[in-house]
């Protein structure tokens, strides 16, 4: 499997990038895969990706998009809580791009 | 490798269905980009015991079989000769007629000639031949048989994972040989020595350890339908109280977990919790029988047959008197063709009767399982529900049957009176490419991951030029269906070659033309967006 080097420590990613153990991210390794993809994190990408750590700490997996655009509307704000501006952010999906920054996996199925 | 780039539509429809220059024996297996999905991690089929689990990528040489795969495949095919009569017909009586070779969906949109079903058959007939016939242990490739090698397995690794198991090719076929019985058994012996891909073992494991294909634990199913119950709220003014695991409710439904958490999928579970809200149907949701679908299915029989264990064991442990299964494509392949058998008889339900109707539901008298279409259609028929369609009015619709249901179990008419009745602008796309003749999603039987995108556009393009051909002549804006891969894949399917088109279940168009008693007046539809000509006629009455 590919790896992200950062401290002296490999982590093992998919095909796609996708970190194989949820439990080993460290914040760094998220600006790492966005530098990858020419983008720079800024504090609303990180209120996605902090959000979306916290809601798969609890369900164990990432949210659907009607629950993410939901609360992130009721913490961030009524302005962000949709899917225009998520994309804006996150160019390739916030479902695939952001959960791929924030060390989570892809979810599978009739998805 | 990152995931491959797909053509853009205008070079994708170039299609080359030139003639090879010689056999298709001594053209070797080519892996192009974005037409085979990853291959499985160890820990999915570590889940469920399947054999070989390792590291493994289809496209680096060494595919790390097992070191007797070559006795096992073999053994494997004597075994499905003696077990399935049908298997050992159709290795034996095609006669190369050709009728199949340009009804596949794969073959029209790749020009690829081992996607004709013929051919595609031939792949393992060859082995067959070689090692199960006297003319092809004697006269070898001239009696088109050939040895079977790590190429030979890659080939139908390939390939195998370039057909929906769809059945198109079948109704055309003289014969009736059934090429999605082939690939089945193909994929089976495939699986024998652990050449599995990702986007199917994947949600195998999940669907094992917890119940569906996308891993959704007990309470994050009930946290999903939260939301929806209160967007139903915010539309309808009513607040729906679902209810999960309820002994004694008198019916248990079962759906596929997408509709639980994808969109467009969503917006169908909506319609399923309005319309029977509004019924007052005693029944309840379950979190151990929460997957309706059965990826198992794609993997062997035995996998199929695990899988679906739990809903008749969950149906008996609540007590249900019967089952209402949701929309969706080849799970009803494996309610309605082999649930009874595998994991029946289900003595301990009683024949389904619907308690709105009194209908007795005599097609589900073995299985005791109910397709919600029927359901619907039966309730509509009996004038059970009042329903305003003009709600549906900015939408010109058209349907599309899912391969599994039309060919599969011959559900035509059902869909078509529910949108009949709920839409009053329906537009049908032809008779060569509806009804039994439909054409596939092209993603069906687990290939709709993302890394194998360009084969599922190639092989959806003749589902999207028929819906283009009813678009430019009808305004169609909306391709419903009765398919939870269906609402994933025919969306993705039509961004790329009909953007203008929008996709949903049948039981969105439903729940939006359903008058329920006591909601408010209705400005936003399911998903939220507004009606048009409601809204201002709402404002101006200050209703907010």
């Amino acid at each position: 499997m590919p790896t992200i080097e950062h401290d002296g420590k490999a982590y093992e990613v998919d095909e796609e990038g996708y970190l194989l153990d949820w439990q080993e991210w460290i914040q760094p390794l998220a600006g790492i895969m966005a530098a990858q993809d020419s983008l720079e994190l800024t504090e609303s990408h990180w209120e996605v990706i902090t959000f979306l750590r916290e809601y798969f700490e609890k369900y164990q997996i990432a949210p659907m998009i009607k629950i993410l655009t939901k609360e992130i509307a009721k913490t961030h704000g009524k302005e962000k809580g949709n899917t225009k501006y998520l994309y804006e952010l996150y160019p390739a999906g916030p479902a695939k791009q952001a959960c791929r920054y924030a060390g989570l996996p892809k979810p599978t199925g009739c998805v | 490798m990152a995931k491959p780039q797909t053509p853009k539509p205008e070079e994708l429809v170039k299609v080359d269905y030139g003639t090879p220059g010689k056999s298709w024996i001594d053209i070797p297996v080519e892996f192009k980009d974005g037409h085979w999905c990853f291959g499985s991690r160890p820990e999915f089929l570590e889940a469920v015991g399947m054999p070989n689990a390792r590291d493994w990528k289809p496209d680096e040489a060494d595919w790390k079989l097992p070191d007797d795969w070559k006795d096992t495949i073999l053994q494997g095919i004597k075994e499905r000769l003696e077990k399935y009569r049908s298997f050992h017909i159709f290795m034996d009586i095609c006669v190369r007629c050709g009728a199949c070779a340009d009804k596949c969906h794969f073959y029209i949109g790749s020009g690829d000639p081992k996607n004709m079903p013929v051919l595609r058959a031939e792949l393992i007939r060859s082995i067959y031949r070689k090692y199960f016939t006297p003319g092809g242990k004697v006269f070898g490739k001239f009696a088109g048989a050939r040895e079977l090698t790590e190429e030979v397995i890659k080939e139908w690794w390939y390939y195998f994972y370039q057909c929906t198991e769809c059945r198109r090719c079948s109704v055309f076929c003289p014969y009736g040989i059934d090429q999605a019985e082939i690939t089945m058994i193909g994929r089976e012996l495939l699986n024998l020595i652990g050449t599995q891909t990702g986007w199917i073992a994947g949600p195998v494991a999940n669907c094992y350890n917890k119940g569906n294909h996308l891993g959704l634990e007990p309470h994050t199913l009930s946290s999903n339908m939260e939301y929806l119950v209160d967007d139903i709220e915010e539309i309808t003014g009513i607040r729906v109280e679902p209810s999960w695991n309820r002994k004694g409710a008198e019916i248990l439904f079962v759906t596929p977990s997408g509709d639980l958490f994808g969109d467009p999928g969503t917006y169908t579970a909506m319609g399923y919790l309005m319309l029977f809200h509004e019924l007052g149907l005693d029944y309840t949701w379950s979190t151990y029988a929460s997957e309706g679908g059965n990826f198992g299915f794609f993997t062997s029989m035995d996998m199929a047959k695990r899988l679906n264990y739990k809903i008749y064991a969950e149906a008996k442990r609540l007590g249900v008197k019967w089952i209402i299964g949701g929309e969706c494509g080849h799970m009803w392949r494996v309610l309605h063709q082999y649930m009874d058998t595998w994991n029946g008889p289900a003595d301990f339900l009683e024949e389904p009767v619907s308690p709105i109707t009194g209908t007795k539901f005599e097609n589900a008298k073995s299985t005791k399982m109910v397709h919600i279409a029927e359901f619907t259609a039966d309730l509509i028929k009996h004038g059970k529900i009042k329903l305003d369609p003009s709600r549906n009015d900015h939408l010109n619709v058209t349907f599309h049957d899912s391969c599994n249901t039309a060919r599969g179990m011959g559900m035509f008419e059902e869909p078509r009176y529910i949108i009949n009745n709920v839409v009053n602008n329906f537009h049908e796309m032809s008779e060569e490419e509806s009804r039994e003749k439909t054409f596939c999603c092209g993603s069906g039987s687990g290939l709709n991951a993302g890394e194998n995108m360009e084969i599922r556009m190639r092989g959806g393009m003749p589902r999207a030029n028929a819906v283009k051909k009813v678009r430019d002549k009808h305004g169609v804006n909306m391709l419903a269906n009765i398919c939870a891969i269906d609402r994933a894949t025919l969306s993705a399917l039509m961004d790329y070659w009909t953007p203008d088109v929008g996709v949903c279940g049948a039981h969105e168009l439903l729940a939006n033309a359903l008058v329920m008693t006591g909601e408010k007046k209705r400005t936003q539809d399911l998903r939220l967006e507004d009606l048009p000509g409601m809204e201002e006629e709402a404002n101006e009455e200050g209703d907010e």
